[in-house]
């Protein structure tokens, strides 16, 4: 019976996670796996053939601009990272304890959430009329006598970069921070003002310690996207600055499959590390 | 009611200015999108014309933007209602802890969290390799799912975690079969939840870029053509299209968001059906 029972369980289960299991292996490790095999291979100006070298690597460790390149992007991912988190971290902050009734709450917080369900594309787009030469913000600093000449690198720069970053971003730092602020229970907070503690002391030893896994899971989130990205990278510095997403982007349009397959697969390697470490640090499973 | 301490009005003004940061850029080429035939791309307004959006029916203009629109809107619904039922299945078999759970979590995590661009190159080489011919509903299919079946599953733990067992115990106890349990308790009780997974189904294939742009094959689906566009179009006629797709991105998340709250209103007005069979 215990026997039946067991063997039962495993299989409903089995059956039921088929379908998810099916797409994963299809579409997620099969793809890993061609493109760890397809990094060893070699590649011909049209055409990629089978083989089992380390040129690709070698060429890849040994050119200086992968080594810019890498830091780019953890440059990027770090700007974007203290950005988001001071801006995600303010605004979940506000929602979840000054705004006071449910309902408010709610609509609040789906104002901030409605433009991550809307096209990321249109979204960096929505930025050439306001950063562009004779843009909104050009135009209205020379009205206020600020500067004699538009500024230059407001698109097309890092700073358009990790503008449009924080724009896309920001709501995966709000959402997780806000879910886990909201189950605080409020007598703790009652408690530190009755033992005397400041707002500000408050906030640093009891709001942001019990914030922690809202923060990691947020953090899991931006730098993943920002670490993996190829297109904001491309489109808001107008194709005059790089990160991994780019050098392998740009090795596909050439054909070079499989030097960019290696590229993939140290950057794969790169960001599965960052995630292991950060999730040392918070239980996902537990914190929905 | 307690006044409200002064950090409130700062907090608020902070609030006040994230949001206009979210919603300033879009609502801006929404009015420049009214451009006149002789607008450029950013103010001054050449007077104000529909002159863009009639530019974007006819078919020359700007290649093949309404072929576009219906492949990335029958590929929406297509993920939507995989999403769905993948996710409710898988969610179902996460709250036994069956042998391998641990393994095909942490391969979910990884779906969510591998660069994009990884599963547009990996899927395009195995279909290149197999001899097999990507196109958006094979290949930009499935590597859209490892996206949104992420979300889906996520909703569904969340869901689950607050889901209390003792429906279900009543369920069995009255003698019914485990399928009976959850096609008459445990899905009439998540399917308010079901609207969020949908809504994370279709919006977020909807809008996929990075994964579909290796894996949709000839025929692009509307974020690779707008991104197209972008290369060689430098008229305003590219933010009318982006309204104007932003709107029906806007319409779809009204069309669930109140379909949800009709479904918890009716449910608080009906209460439990207790006592009616079913």
């Amino acid at each position: 019976m215990a026997i039946r029972a067991f063997a039962n369980r495993h299989v409903a289960g089995w059956v039921q996670a088929a379908p998810l299991a099916a797409v994963l292996l299809g579409f997620l490790i099969a793809p890993i796996a061609m493109i760890v095999v397809v990094s060893f291979w070699g590649a011909t100006e049209f055409s990629i053939y089978p083989a089992f070298q380390f040129d690709n690597y070698e060429f890849l460790f040994g050119s200086p601009v992968t080594y810019r390149v890498f830091l780019a992007t953890f440059k990027y991912a770090l700007i974007t990272w203290a950005l988001t988190l001071t801006i995600g971290f303010t605004v979940a902050y506000f929602l979840a304890f000054h705004v006071r009734s449910l309902t408010m709450q709610v609509a609040l917080f789906l104002l901030c959430t409605i433009p991550f369900w809307t096209s990321n594309i249109i979204r960096m787009i929505s930025w050439i009329p306001f950063l562009g030469r004779n843009g909104i913000a050009n135009q209205t600093l020379i009205s206020w006598g600020v500067i004699d000449e538009p500024l230059e690198w407001l698109l097309y720069s890092d700073f358009a970069v990790i503008l449009a970053f924080v724009h896309l971003y920001t709501l995966f730092m709000v959402v997780p921070i806000f879910n886990t602020m909201m189950r605080i229970d409020r007598s703790l907070l009652e408690a530190a003002r009755d033992a005397g503690a400041s707002g500000f002391q408050t906030l640093v030893h009891v709001v942001i310690p019990l914030t922690k896994p809202g923060i990691m899971i947020g953090t899991i989130f931006v730098v993943t996207l920002v670490m993996g990205d190829f297109i904001t990278v491309r489109f808001m510095s107008g194709s005059q600055r790089a990160n991994v997403g780019r050098l392998i982007s740009n090795d596909i349009a050439l054909l070079q499959y499989p030097s960019a397959a290696a590229t993939a697969v140290v950057l794969l390697c790169t960001v599965l590390i960052v995630i292991a470490i950060l999730l040392r640090f918070v239980n996902i499973r537990r914190e929905l | 009611m307690d006044r409200r301490p002064r950090s409130f009005y700062v907090l608020a003004a902070v609030f006040g200015l994230f949001v206009l940061f979210l919603y300033g850029p879009i609502l801006t080429i929404g009015i420049l999108s009214f451009q006149g035939p002789q607008g450029g791309l950013t103010f001054p307004m050449n007077g104000v014309s529909l002159y863009w959006f009639r530019d974007l029916f006819e078919q020359q203009a700007v290649g093949d933007i309404w072929g576009a629109f219906r492949r990335s809107f029958a590929l929406g619904l297509m993920v939507m209602v995989s999403t769905v039922v993948i996710s409710v299945m898988a969610g179902l078999a996460f709250r036994k802890r069956f042998r391998g759970s641990g393994l095909l979590f942490y391969a979910a995590i990884t779906s969510l969290v591998i660069p994009s661009i990884l599963i547009s190159l990996g899927v395009g080489l195995i279909f290149n390799q197999l001899g097999l011919k990507i196109h958006w509903a094979t290949s930009g299919f499935g590597s859209q799912l490892t996206w949104t079946l992420p979300f889906g599953l996520l909703i569904m733990f969340a869901v689950f975690n607050r889901f209390d067992k003792s429906y279900e115990e009543a369920a069995r106890d009255q003698g019914a079969s485990a399928w009976q349990t959850i096609r008459h308790v445990v899905l009439p009780i998540i399917a308010p939840s079901l609207i969020g997974v949908a809504l994370f189904g279709f919006t977020l294939s909807y809008d996929e870029f990075a994964r579909t742009l290796l894996t949709a094959g000839s025929y692009n689906t509307l974020p690779l053509e707008i991104f197209g566009m972008t290369t060689n179009v430098t008229t305003p006629v590219i933010y009318a299209l982006g309204t104007l797709t932003t709107l029906f991105s806007l319409s779809i998340i009204a069309a669930f968001l109140l379909g949800a709250w009709i479904m918890g209103k009716r449910r608080a007005r009906l209460g439990s059906d207790a006592g009616k069979g079913v």
